[in-house]
């Protein structure tokens, strides 16, 4: 039984790394809401543990104004972003794939370019275009760029080629329309590749700085990574209150993620097959 | 499962319905066309021009030869591929480890560790900036742990030394995108069928073989996705930047996304140079990507 011993010390050691590196992945989490509740001074000091100031940061924060704002513009932009998304890229992914044909593939191939386009690039041209369009401090104008991404319409398209055809065609011969197929039909079986798709979309809508940073210059329309960039500013940062507003915009995708933890993975897996 | 594939369509009805298809398919092409390309033609039609504000005129290539000999550009390009070069293999290989790792059935407590490895996701990246910032600051909690212990006598200036800075933000970034990563690649190797490492095995091929034979192989597609995914992430880093070091100390840790926006919206705007400088990253990424898909796609 030499062998169960040579293969222990391996053991212990893939562990000893594992939670490294797991504690290393969870510290500053637990810091940052941890920090949430502790006087700015306590923080400097390095308490680690959690502490009684919450309801002072809260109260400072609410002072410093705006926090409900940034939420609410945060959430609903995030919301309707996704929502409009996942439809238009999952239609055309879909599309690309039940209506193929050469010139389709074609047209695929090139959208498969922009992906070689960053959008730091197209920043410029495209907020002059946005200002001639009146697009500046509207929601619109932070939506129109994300609504059709090449990376979803791509993941969509994947997914599609492993929905069953015969399905469509007996649909067909039931005299459904071809949108209805889409919708009551393509929709409901690729729940988990919408899934995956809606947490990375969300994802990117509410962490998005840059280009809101730049469109949405009206303190009505600010949002929260903007808002928490806001408190950057100054010699003296006020940590305690940083680190709760740094928390309060983490609690969204936290929901989010364990919500659709199940399907992320099943539909991370139907992508890159 | 083997699905069947659309056929082509042949009959005036089936082209009808492939008529139809172009209906799924314009909305999004639309929007990529006028969102995408269009912009990027307009950004290099925009590089041709100087000057600044709205007073620009037909320059040519003026603006690109005007960019080696900017200092702040030149060190902006430089740290964009500092960070490039030491971020992405160290997060890419550290998270295909990982990923080996927890795809073990047998391994004790997976979930758990795959949970808190992919936790640092949730947060967006001006979070995380705000967090490291914290950590690293001359007042942080790491200085004062040290302090605490004895190890240092006075603060390490992790965020007012440029390299240390630099460092910070590449630590940053490893924190944040090591466990995304880790999750595309367990969802590749959930496709591999474990079958073939048993055959290795009674072969006896050692667990670095599998690794370098068997499972970097049969997960380089992925590979290859998330390097240019990653690749062009970081080419185009500014929030950790801005929020982290604000550029500084100097322009020690600045990038190039930092200088486009610098130059765009800071100071007296020159649309003209900044258009010129964010080209050169399209056509790095473009490059790279190439380069990337044609070592990717060998044997």
């Amino acid at each position: 039984m030499t062998g169960k011993f040579r293969i222990k010390p391996m053991r212990v050691l893939k562990h000893l790394f594992l939670i490294l590196v797991s504690f290393l992945s969870a510290f500053p989490f637990y810091w940052m809401v941890s920090s949430a509740t502790n006087d700015t001074a306590d923080i400097i000091l390095g308490r680690i543990l959690p502490g009684k100031h919450l309801m002072v940061n809260w109260n400072n924060l609410v002072s410093a104004g705006k926090i409900g704002t940034a939420f609410f513009n945060s959430l609903r932009n995030a919301v309707v972003l996704t929502f409009l998304s996942l439809f238009i890229s999952s239609l055309a992914g879909y599309g690309f794939v039940v209506f193929r044909d050469k010139w389709k593939n074609k047209v695929m191939g090139v959208l498969m370019l922009s992906m070689m386009i960053p959008p730091a690039a197209t920043l410029i041209p495209m907020f002059r275009m946005f200002s001639q369009l009146g697009l500046v401090n509207t929601m619109a104008g932070f939506m129109l760029p994300s609504i059709a991404t090449v990376f979803l319409i791509f993941m969509f398209r994947q997914a599609a080629q492993t929905f069953p055809f015969e399905i469509v065609q007996a649909a067909r011969i039931d005299g459904l329309g071809e949108f209805n197929i889409f919708l009551r039909i393509f929709v409901p079986v690729m729940r988990p590749s919408y899934s995956a798709a809606a947490i990375v979309t969300f994802m990117s809508a509410w962490n998005s700085y840059l280009w809101p940073l730049v469109i949405l210059q009206n303190p009505d329309q600010i949002t929260l990574p903007i808002y928490a960039g806001s408190f950057r500013g100054g010699y003296v940062l006020d940590y305690g209150l940083i680190m709760l507003v740094v928390t309060i915009s983490t609690i969204p995708m936290l929901i989010l993620f364990f919500a659709l933890q199940r399907s992320f993975v099943a539909g991370i897996l139907g992508s890159v097959k | 499962m083997t699905a069947l594939r659309a056929p082509r369509p042949k009959g005036g009805l089936e082209r009808k319905t492939a008529r139809k298809g172009w209906l799924f398919i314009l909305p999004a092409v639309f929007l990529i066309l006028v969102l995408s390309f269009y912009p990027m033609i307009q950004a290099f039609l925009l590089s041709l021009q100087k000057g600044s504000g709205n007073q620009l005129s037909y320059g040519g290539f003026s603006n690109y030869q005007r960019l080696p000999k900017d200092n702040t550009y030149v060190t902006a390009l430089g740290n964009t591929f500092f960070y490039l070069i030491v971020q992405v293999p160290i997060m890419l290989v550290l998270a295909l480890i990982l990923a080996v790792m927890l795809n073990d059935e047998k391994l004790m407590g997976r979930g758990i560790y795959r949970t808190l490895i992919f936790l640092p996701c949730a947060t967006s990246l001006v979070s995380c900036s705000m967090i490291f910032l914290q950590l690293f600051s001359n007042n942080g909690l790491l200085n004062s742990i040290m302090l605490k212990l004895g190890w240092v006598s006075e603060p390490i200036p992790f965020l007012t030394n440029a390299l240390y800075a630099r460092l910070v933000i590449v630590v940053t970034m490893l924190w944040r995108w090591t466990g995304y990563n880790m999750v595309f690649y367990l969802a590749g190797l959930q496709n591999i069928d474990h079958q073939i490492y048993e055959a290795a095995r009674i072969d006896g091929a050692t667990a670095f073989h599998q690794f370098t034979k068997i499972t970097v192989p049969l997960l380089r597609p992925i590979i290859l996705f998330t390097t240019v995914l990653s690749t062009n992430g970081t080419l185009q880093l500014f929030d950790e930047v801005r929020i982290m070091t604000a550029g500084g100390p100097g322009i020690g840790t600045a990038t190039l996304s930092w200088y486009i926006y610098r130059i765009t919206f800071e100071s007296v705007p020159r649309f003209g140079y900044a258009a010129a400088m964010a080209f050169t990253i399209f056509i790095m990424v473009a490059i790279l990507a190439f380069i990337q898909m044609k070592v990717g796609d060998r044997q």
